[in-house]
């Protein structure tokens, strides 16, 4: 099997669960509600514990340093997650559409993983597809209550949604190795995922009244996978590296 | 979890539904937690959330995060009876009836003296 091209994939999911794992942690404490400030954050160290799994299938099948190192000592430039994880999370419509956005996304992705070729990542799948399902879970479920909530969180959900979907698109942008992985039956590929999203989403937003911004190809956000992105990113690594860097032979 | 018929069963993968969810307002639920199959359903605290979807959703992660979980129960606390609590004193004497309980009965000499005589084991 192509070591690169199943590299790329494993980092490029994994960079995504730690940033916005990292990201959506940002809400404790200050979440809109006590039970929703604690279901958010749990969901938050799951992402975080899907990179850490991730990238330990790159230390163990593929010699690459720990999964703390990868996640701590790497230089932005290194980074393959796309730039609808790394932006700021906002006001909570933001945070819950991206999340809304996201997961769904996610959660096709290691459906379709199940039957990869790639026994570590198609076992990994298999572990976690409960956990990702809970998640959609949630999201589905807030989406649906505040769309048609009051006329105030209708217009919210919507105008978080159009600000989002260029950069959801975002998350389906090929790489060099994307027919590689196909052919080798790793992972069936990015349009693949994203035409099952669409077909996904589209459902839940319409039933829920809202609609889903129609995107033209030149407005999508790309450049994440290649390591081009967001001034979003590096305060982010700065911020969520601060205590390691402080002293990074500490034992934890 | 019992296959009880009467129990509502949540489809939170239905796409839209029927029913409005117009209940903007906070309101409390009655959570219970089962931890295996055919164990009891125990009361183990209350979520605030505005439907039943979400009060499951949110019971999930305040009492279902931590140790086995099979399935959670929520009901609204309005639909909870209570007796009033001038009334309480209907219990009071409870406690005191020990002849209620097995244990009060101190028969395992006779029940020894029984399997001797009769070489059951």
């Amino acid at each position: 099997m192509n070591k690169e091209a199943i590299q790329d994939l494993l980092y490029k999911m994994a960079d995504d669960a730690l940033i916005i794992g990292h990201r959506n942690s940002e809400w404790t404490g200050i979440g809109p509600m006590l039970e929703e400030d604690l279901a958010f954050a749990s969901m938050a160290q799951d992402k975080v514990g899907h990179a850490q799994a991730l990238y330990q299938i790159c230390h163990e099948v593929f010699g690459d340093k720990d999964p703390d190192t990868i996640a701590f000592h790497r230089e932005e430039k290194e980074f393959k997650c796309c730039q609808l994880v790394e932006l700021p999370i906002g006001e909570y419509d933001f945070s819950l559409v991206r999340h809304f956005l996201f997961d769904h996304a996610e959660l096709i992705r290691y459906e379709m993983l199940t039957t990869s070729t790639f026994q570590p990542l198609a076992q990994l799948a298999r572990k976690v597809k409960g956990e990702i399902k809970y998640h959609v879970m949630h999201a589905d479920s807030f989406l649906k209550q505040l769309a048609k909530g009051t006329e105030e969180s209708h217009a919210r959900m919507q105008s978080a949604l159009n600000y989002a979907m260029p950069y959801a698109l975002g998350i389906f942008e090929k790489s060099e190795y994307e027919d590689v992985l196909i052919k080798e039956g790793v992972f069936a590929g990015e349009d693949s995922l994203k035409e099952k999203w669409l077909e996904k989403i589209t459902a839940i937003v319409t039933a829920a009244g809202l609609i889903l911004p129609n995107v033209i190809d030149s407005n999508i956000i790309y450049g994440g996978r290649k390591g081009y992105h967001s001034k979003y990113l590096e305060p982010l690594l700065d911020e969520m590296t601060e205590v390691t860097r402080s002293d990074p032979r500490a034992e934890w | 979890m019992s296959l009880d018929p009467r129990v509502n069963r949540i489809d939170l993968h239905k796409v839209g539904s029927e029913e409005q969810h117009t209940n903007s307002h906070l309101i409390t639920w009655e959570v219970f937690h089962q931890e295996k199959k055919g164990k009891q359903v125990i009361h183990v605290g209350i979520v605030h959330a505005p439907t039943p979807d979400l009060a499951l959703i949110l019971a999930k992660e305040q009492f279902g995060r931590r140790g086995a979980t099979t399935n959670i129960w929520v009901t609204k606390t309005s639909d909870v009876y209570s007796f009033s609590s001038e009334d309480e004193d209907i219990f009071e004497t409870t406690p005191e009836k020990t002849f209620r309980n097995p244990e009060f009965y101190k028969v395992r000499d006779r029940i020894e003296e029984y399997q001797a005589k009769h070489k059951t084991v």
